[in-house]
């Protein structure tokens, strides 16, 4: 090369700082290039949040309506669970209306109110039956439509008629009409009607799906990581054992729903949509990953733990259970998390199970009909009412808030139980 | 770590001991519904409002498409089979055929009423004057020669305006479901079929050749005109609300709850409405069904009444809140004959009423 063609007097320094610049640059465009991947998927990250948060912050916040409501005895009956709950909120926009006399303009009236109406004076009278016989301002929510207007006047006045635009105007200057916290988003299941669709059913159905699976998977996966590390010797078995569990963890996860299918539903006969058999096919799909996570945290304990306490007389079992699983827990966990965290974003296999359903009860136990968050999510996102769109947008976000919790608790037990060599 | 496991081993115990016991109650106190997406916004309505006027609990509704509810309804008469399937088309012959062989006993099929599709675009943008034909000709992959010869062509229409000069001069792109969608089905049926038929000699061709014919008409163009745009109707309205020049294929519901953003195109002259679909007027329109195991009827506690409540005038009347929804109501008389179908689940669905 090029040194050859010169005189000899040409030292290595003068070579080296001669191609110094040329390094220099080279690195340089590489930490650009970085940064640059960073900054971008950052950017993205931001436009993704900015775009979900924008959309769904809305729904967190619900149009309300405030009415005098007379809670008249014999609308009530005997039984205050079956009564005439929307007769007592027609009763009440009839005499903040006093006015309004025509079949057609009552019905329009009516509107203004969203069915959730009756049941939330239901649910008030239930809770108290003092409150029969006496007169209350309540604030009740208001249609999908009213809601719509409230947050987005331009396009949202176009659905609803000049009377109600009216009506409304004169609910809002006497301070009656307003948004309020959506407190029905956190305490009821799904529902047809927006303003009444809630959150809660999904979120109990996913944290009993994902019991299910860390009852399972956490215990099963661990103790096959331990046996496979610690007390299977290498042999052809050992080697068959080993590839078949990395291709488990790489199989698409609607197969195991399909599994799920065929063996807990059909041949166990096990209950359709119920987080039992939820849990059941996604434990099957997060076990890999423990096992996986689990070998490699095992790996990273110092034989000298372990021949120190074989040293000092521990048997195999004294070994493993007083010395190294504790030292691998930390990492164990952190598998186990990012398992978990993929099983709660999961769809596909639940899918075939059945618990993509129209579920309005909050489920009780593991054998309920339940859906998950991101099934929710789907749902909504399917609904032809518009309300529904921002609805979806605020279970993206409490079903990130929900992984966000998860990942810190794995970030807290990491820091607690690691130790560093 | 210690503390730990015998703490993990109660919460396994605990929460398989819990499911085994809640399971053990056998039988099943709720309605299991599957069927048809088409179907499933007014079901679960219905559901709904089911669940939180009667003492019954509120039926659980899987959506798995017409289909894939026929498949699990057939499977057999056994309580974890569902009680009721909704159909946005009429049960197959075979899939009747299956429910026999199956042993699931009588099937009573009801009609809940109708819903139309549409073609739809900005509210800000023209509004088209479509017909059949001139959607058969925008969207068929090969369509008749424009020199007016007996044979086929590849689509070569790039422009509404080159079909009809009275439509505006912008790009042919149309949104619409995929394969596996019903909507799709009837579109097919409703509309290219139609649509293919208003050439004499296709028509003929009909009845000479009834496979070839159907394969003219159901092709879709491929080049990029008809865009499949997935099961979610909603991303096409969103679409078209900012889009100036799209159209978009989708269930008079989404219309109907979008009608400040996108209208819906004239079809042989008629527009899209409540009142024009309910009248049969509007030409793309299809009916609705469901489908009652007989045998549950008895077993499952208030499945009797769920179906009282389905075709109550409060529900599926003119008035009713399905209405609200975008569901097309039924003809009186016609109602009434479902009506008493439901209430006496008589006559039971018959291979020979689907020739």
């Amino acid at each position: 090369m090029n040194q050859n063609s010169r005189p000899q007097t040409v030292s290595t320094a003068a070579i080296v700082a001669a191609g110094l610049r040329k390094r220099y640059r080279a690195e340089k465009r590489f930490r650009r290039l970085g940064i640059g991947a960073v900054i971008l998927s950052l950017g993205f990250l931001l436009l993704l949040f900015g775009n979900i948060l924008s959309q769904g912050l809305p729904a967190f916040r619900q149009t309300e309506i405030a009415l005098e409501i007379e809670f008249t005895p014999r609308l009530i009956t005997a039984d205050p669970a079956r009564g005439n709950y929307r007769a007592l909120a027609r009763q009440a926009l009839q005499r903040a209306f006093p006015k309004v006399r025509k079949r057609r303009a009552k019905k329009e009236l009516y509107r203004l109110l969203s069915n959730g109406a009756a049941f939330e004076l239901r649910r008030m009278v239930l809770a108290d039956p003092a409150l029969v016989g006496t007169d209350r301002r309540c604030w009740l929510p208001a249609d999908d439509l009213v809601d719509n207007f409230l947050k987005n006047p331009e396009s949202g006045k176009k659905r609803l008629s000049p009377r109600q635009l009216a009506w409304l105007s004169q609910l809002h200057n006497q301070g009656r009409l307003a948004l309020r916290f959506n407190r029905f988003f956190f305490t009821r299941g799904d529902s047809r009607d927006p303003e009444m669709a809630g959150i809660l059913g999904a979120l109990c159905g996913s944290i009993f799906t994902l019991l299910v699976t860390l009852a399972l998977s956490f215990p099963l996966g661990i103790a096959s990581a331990l046996y496979l590390e610690e007390f299977a010797g290498r042999n052809a078995f050992a080697d068959f054992l080993e590839v078949n569990i990395n291709n488990l963890a790489a199989v698409p996860s609607i197969i195991f729903g399909l599994l799920g299918l065929a063996v807990f539903i059909n041949l166990f006969g096990l209950p359709r949509s119920a987080p039992l058999v939820g849990g059941l096919a996604l434990s099957l799909m997060t076990m890999p990953t423990i096992i996986i996570a689990g070998r490699a945290a095992l790996k990273a304990v110092p034989p000298s733990i372990r021949e120190a306490a074989l040293g000092i007389g521990a048997s195999k079992v004294q070994t493993v259970f007083h010395h190294v699983l504790p030292l691998a827990l930390p990492g164990m966990l952190t598998g186990t998390i990012i398992g978990m965290a993929r099983a709660l974003g999961e769809t596909a296999p639940l899918l075939m199970i059945g618990m993509v359903a129209f579920i309005v009860d909050i489920p009780r136990s593991l054998s309920a009909p339940a859906t998950v968050l991101p099934v929710q999510i789907y749902l909504w996102a399917d609904s032809p009412e518009r309300a529904f769109v921002a609805k979806t947008s605020a279970a993206i976000i409490v079903l990130l808030a929900f992984l966000i919790l998860m990942n810190a608790g794995a970030v807290v037990l990491r820091k607690k139980f690691e130790r560093k060599w | 770590m210690k503390k730990l496991f015998p703490l993990l081993l109660a919460i396994i115990a605990s929460s398989l001991l819990a499911a085994g016991w809640s399971w053990a109650g056998g039988g099943r106190d709720y309605i299991y519904i599957v069927g048809s997406s088409t179907v499933y916004p007014f079901a679960t309505v219905v559901a709904e409002e089911f669940g939180r006027t009667t003492r019954f609990k509120t039926p659980k509704i899987e959506s798995t498409g017409s289909g894939g509810g026929f498949k699990l309804f057939s499977a057999g008469p056994g309580i974890d089979t569902p009680d009721i399937t909704d159909a946005s088309r009429r049960i197959k012959k075979s899939e009747l055929e299956r429910c026999r062989k199956n042993g699931v006993g009588g099937v009573v099929e009801i009609k809940i009423g109708y819903d139309g599709i549409v073609v739809a675009n900005a509210q800000k943008a023209p509004r088209l004057k479509l017909s059949r034909k001139i959607l058969f000709l925008a969207l068929a992959r090969n369509v008749p020669s424009p020199d007016g010869g007996e044979h086929l062509v590849p689509n070569p229409y790039r422009r509404w305006h080159d079909i009809d000069p009275g439509l505006p001069d912008f790009h042919i792109r149309v949104l619409g479901p995929p394969p596996t969608s019903g909507t799709r089905d009837a579109f097919a049926e409703l509309v290219m079929m139609a649509g293919a038929e208003s050439f004499p000699w296709l028509k003929s061709l009909q009845h000479q050749d009834k496979h070839k014919f159907k394969e003219i008409a159901e092709s879709l163009r491929e080049d990029g005109a008809y865009i499949e745009a997935g099961e979610n109707d909603n991303l096409i309205v969103q679409k078209l609300a900012t889009d100036m020049t799209a159209l978009g294929i989708f269930g008079f519901s989404y219309l109907d709850q979008n009608s400040d953003r996108i209208q819906g195109a004239l079809i042989d002259g008629v527009e899209p409405s409540f009142e024009n679909i309910a009248s049969g007027r509007y030409p793309v329109s299809r009916p609705l069904f469901f489908y009652v195991k007989k045998v549950h009827v008895e077993t499952i506690p208030g499945l009797g009444e769920y179906i009282t409540e389905f075709l109550s005038d409060k529900a599926c009347g003119e008035e009713g809140y399905l209405a609200d929804r975008g569901l097309i109501p039924m003809p009186a008389a016609e109602l009434a004959r479902y009506r008493k179908t439901a209430a006496e689940l008589e006559p039971e669905l018959k291979l020979q009423d689907l020739e």
